[in-house]
């Protein structure tokens, strides 16, 4: 029928055109696991938010299954999934933050204005274990099993379809395996 | 074959071959404008381009950041924590740019091999570094980029 | 309570369209008046019940409602109210919402405009636009829900970007929403054309009212757009080839280009197929631009946050509803007849001559904006394509289409006489390359860019002179002009007139900002005083202020010329209180000649402080020149030759008996 082919060059060319923008969304960073998934979680001691004096490092995640969120107050998005966050802790998963490259008082402000869900933050100044542990900005959130292995990245700010299909059926999960 | 026909397709042809060339052009100088990025240990490794205008990432090393006085010329250094090149920057930087910032500049490298930037930008939303600074960035640490299969084994 | 009414009333929308999709549309096909009755009632419900989630939505807003989800996101109860409604369409969920509420505004309009057009055509356009509602009600409610609840809900909302918090950009979304989808109406014209097989000057006609309102409102968006970054932003720039830009500048050309091939179609007979394949192409171009922004796959300004999972949704969406038309216009494109013949020099030569071009600068910038997307893909390297190369290919091909809109109104449909056609452009030209010479000498602008644009620009103005008066020579008076106006292709006439008019002024506009701009970044101290293009700036230091949610580092500039001054500038370095990002307050003086404008950097040891200097000639007439080719859109949409039921009125037809057929005459 070469009368019909000829029109289907627009067909054709928009079908490229497609399969390029599929591929673009499966290079997409955000969808690609990171390297550390199934690894231990990287070494850091860092000192803690709240008192200087104390000291968090990745030995405070055995035993349990943890969820770990890179945040600041400089952070846009970070206020959005902010909510979520409190949420998630009302509902018994164990959050321990990494404040990244903020300021001690303005992060405590922030916690006490829009509600605390972290067991304890470490404060990250200059970016260091960011570096460490792949993190390309803010928020970013970590799901670590008992054994201190890592097991999820989440990239960009949680959302609702995020802790319902992802994090709360992993934590569930990682809790009942040994 | 008729004169009508023959006149129109003289005109078509003539249309198609006037914006072919003009298509052309308009491709050619797409290649001669495409910028690549490249990371601070490929320019140290001499891979960027010398006299070509190309992009540099990385982070903004801390305490680098030197004003040159009475003017507005900056002068800071940008790392991936492997290597690290001095960049030179006459101009307002913008509000996003800070020590430890992930940034990207466009400019060219000059003799000396420092990097002459005619753009600093931090125009992404400052939560996220540009994925090429963390991929490079990850790449210099363990062989392997942030995020994605591509890469050396470590 | 009101949350979940929204959110049921959105489910009965999409039970609506799902109606609306099917049953009118298998009428059409099956010849059931019952069934085709129903298009237009659906269309008015589906409206009635977008009406009432968005209004639910924007009570949220209003009543601070933060155990909404996407309220607790973007409201905050420090929020003047006008922001805590534009807050509704902030980001992305909003956005949508706002999206599919004007997709059924759209469609009320077709269901109560159309009402001498044949019941069947319009039944098939309602559907196919009622297959675009499912697509995006499905996608706001399996993925995207505004009304998601949040418990406990959090006693303070985040805050709207305060980058949002501004009239220009409160009001930039529903403009261009209302073009994008706006365009959605030629595309299912097109689709309800090719469906019932029968493409003629009639559908034409039809249709181009709707594209002219749907292109003056994109039109419009991006003026405010490029106005917005330009006295917000803070740098001065007015157009950035931001992939969001370009997703909204693509679908305006391709609708430019659809307003030119329709008038050709709607004359003439003739292209038809192109008019078709243009249709398709502009509303494609509009939700390709709606996956770009929302997927992740280009990193912009502009990107909302993300979620990959979406961006499948949408790429899934745009297979089925481009792959489809495209697909459909592949069977059925050898069926159409073509038009009227034409010769070589003719107006419809001139016209598809322009659109070559259109399509050329449309296809160049979709490369652009893709390209990074396609090197990556490939693996061949980390990619951007300069500002630089989207410049000079626009700057490649204007000037050719200028030409040919020049001499286009003053060439006859079908044949045109090559000397007659001299002769009457011969004293524009004159004048053209004359001004054009005269601009480009040292004494004046100096450079042959500016010449070109003056050159151009000129040319423009006298076809369009030398085409009035030929129209108007032979009238009598101011009335006889009036009554021009008011006739059956008098305002078509005068809105293309504007239009083109419009672009003159642009492109004087944009080369004169481009050419003679005078950029300075300085360093000033308390009291010092700098000279740029003869005017002197004095800074006074630098004071804190506070403004209702932030706080501002308040600059004072004092601006004279010739010793009187000329204003005051007040540039602020601005913290919002919420969130601590530093955001900058240009501080401009507005005229119709140039601006003045002048931006804080950063604060330097000793008092002194880093500034950005500008003198801006004419920079107004870049968005001048789009308010004046939107103008010109709306005077032609309001044609009388479109009221057809006044047309047939007028010519005193009796109505057929067929229900189904009633209304239309071709």
């Amino acid at each position: 029928m070469p009368a019909f082919a000829r029109y289907l060059a627009p067909l054709l060319a928009f079908l490229a055109l497609a399969a390029l923008l599929y591929k673009g969304l499966s290079i997409d960073p955000r969808t690609i696991p990171s390297p550390l998934i199934d690894k231990p979680a990287p070494a850091f001691r860092l000192p803690a938010l709240k008192d200087p004096e104390q000291f968090i490092s990745n030995t405070d995640f055995k035993g349990k299954v943890t969820l770990l969120n890179v945040w600041a107050t400089w952070c846009v998005a970070c206020r959005q999934e902010h909510p979520l966050l409190v949420k998630l802790r009302q509902q018994g998963v164990e959050i321990y933050g990494l404040n990244y490259k903020d300021k001690r008082p303005a992060a405590e402000q922030w916690l006490q204005r829009f509600g605390n869900p972290y067991i304890a933050n470490a404060f990250d100044a200059d970016g260091r274990m960011g570096i460490d542990w792949g993190v390309y900005g803010t928020p970013e959130t970590f799901v670590i099993d008992k054994h201190g292995i890592i097991r999820h990245k989440h990239i960009g700010p949680i959302t609702f379809n995020a802790i319902e299909h992802e994090i709360l059926p992993l934590v569930k999960k990682l809790r009942e395996a040994n | 074959m008729n004169p009508v026909r023959r006149k129109r397709l003289i005109l078509i042809g003539l249309m198609v071959a006037g914006i072919a060339i003009a298509v052309g052009f308009a491709l050619n100088a797409f290649n001669q404008n495409l910028m690549f990025f490249y990371a601070p240990s490929e320019v140290v490794a001499g891979d960027a381009p010398v006299d070509h205008p190309f992009r540099l990432g990385g982070l903004v090393t801390k305490g680098s950041v030197q004003r040159l006085p009475n003017g507005l010329t900056t002068r800071f250094q940008v790392t991936d924590m492997a290597k690290t090149v001095t960049v030179e920057y006459t101009g307002i930087l913008p509000d996003l740019f800070r020590e430890g910032q992930g940034i990207v500049a466009h400019g060219k490298l000059n003799t000396h091999g420092v990097f002459i930037a005619d753009e600093v930008l931090a125009k992404h939303d400052e939560n996220y570094m540009p994925p090429e600074v963390a991929d490079a960035l990850m790449k210099s640490k363990t062989g392997k980029p942030a995020n994605g299969t591509a890469g050396t084994a470590p | 309570m009101i949350p979940e009414l929204g959110h049921f009333a959105l489910i009965l929308a999409l039970c609506l369209a799902i109606v609306q999709s099917v049953f009118p549309l298998v009428g059409s096909l099956n010849r059931t008046p019952s069934w085709v009755a129903m298009a237009r009632p659906l269309a008015y419900g589906q409206f009635v019940f977008l009406a009432i989630a968005f209004a639910a939505l924007v009570y949220a807003f209003l009543s601070d409602d933060f155990s909404v989800l996407y309220v607790a996101q973007n409201g905050n109860t420090e929020l003047p109210t006008i922001y805590k409604v534009s807050a509704v369409w902030g980001a992305h969920e909003g956005s949508l919402l706002l999206w599919v509420f004007i997709l059924s505004a759209w469609m009320i309009a077709v269901a109560a405009f159309t009402r001498s057009l044949p019941e069947v055509m319009v039944a098939r356009v309602l559907s196919v636009m009622g297959m675009i509602s499912i697509g995006f009600l499905s996608f706001l409610l399996f993925t995207s829900n505004p009304f998601a609840r949040i418990f406990p809900a959090p006693l303070q909302g985040g805050e709207l970007n305060p980058l949002l918090q501004d009239f220009g950009l409160a009001v930039h979304p529903p403009m261009l929403y209302m073009g994008y989808v706006g365009m959605s109406v030629a595309f299912s014209f097109a689709i309800a054309a090719l469906i019932g097989g029968k493409l003629d000057t009639a559908w034409a006609r039809w249709s181009r009212p709707w594209t002219l309102v749907a292109w003056m409102f994109l039109s419009i968006g991006i003026v405010l757009g490029s106005w917005w970054a330009y006295y917000e932003l803070g740098w001065g720039g007015w157009w950035f080839w931001d992939p969001v830009e370009n997703a909204s500048f693509m679908p305006w050309l391709a609708g430019t280009a659809l307003v030119h091939s329709l008038a050709v179609t709607e004359k003439r007979g003739a292209f038809k197929r192109w008019t078709v394949l243009l249709a398709l192409l502009a509303f494609s171009l509009s939700l390709m631009g709606t996956f770009l922004v929302r997927s992740g796959v280009l990193t912009s300004v502009h990107a909302f946050a993300s979620d990959p999972a979406r961006g499948m949704f949408i790429l899934a969406f745009l297979m089925i509803v481009i792959g489809g038309s495209l697909f459909l216009y592949a069977l059925r494109a050898p069926g159409i007849s073509r038009g009227g013949g034409f010769g070589i020099l003719s107006r419809e030569t001139l016209l598809l001559g322009n659109n070559l071009l259109l399509i050329v600068i449309t296809s160049l910038v979709l490369l652009g904006t893709l390209a990074p997307l396609l090197y990556d893909a490939f693996d061949w390297g980390k990619i951007s394509v300069g500002f630089p190369w989207f410049n000079s290919m626009f700057v490649t091909f204007t000037p050719l289409m200028i030409l040919l809109m020049g001499a286009a109104p003053l060439t006859r449909w079908k044949h045109q006489d090559g000397g007659e056609l001299l002769r009457q452009l011969r004293l524009a030209l004159l004048i053209s390359v004359v001004a054009g010479v005269i601009v480009a000498l040292p004494f004046a602008a100096g450079t042959w860019s500016a010449g070109l644009a003056v050159g151009l620009s000129m040319w423009l103005l006298t076809t369009l002179l030398t085409s009035a008066w030929r129209r108007l020579r032979h009238r009598g008076g101011i009335r006889a002009i009036i009554a021009d106006f008011a006739s059956r292709g008098g305002r078509s006439y005068y809105g293309m007139w504007f239009a083109h008019l419009g672009v003159a002024v642009f492109v004087i506009g944009v080369t004169f900002v481009t050419q003679f701009d005078v950029e300075k970044d300085v360093r000033m101290s308390p009291a010092q005083e700098i000279v740029v293009n003869g005017y002197r700036f004095r800074f006074d230091g630098v004071s804190p202020h506070e403004g209702p949610n932030y706080l501002a580092q308040r600059g004072t500039v004092h601006v004279s010329r010739n010793g009187r001054e000329v204003a005051v500038l007040h540039p602020e370095k601005r913290t919002y209180k919420v969130q601590t990002r530093p955001m900058t307050e240009a501080g401009i003086d507005a005229s119709l000649f140039r601006d003045i404008y002048v931006s804080l950097g950063e604060p330097l040891d000793g008092g002194d402080w880093a500034l950005r200097l500008y003198y801006k000639p004419m920079v107004r007439w870049i968005w001048l020149g789009g308010l004046l080719m939107a103008f010109g859109g709306l005077l032609a949409a309001s044609d009388p030759r479109y009221r057809l039921r006044m047309l047939a009125k007028l010519s005193g037809k009796a109505a057929p008996a067929d229900p189904l057929t009633a209304g239309g005459q071709a």
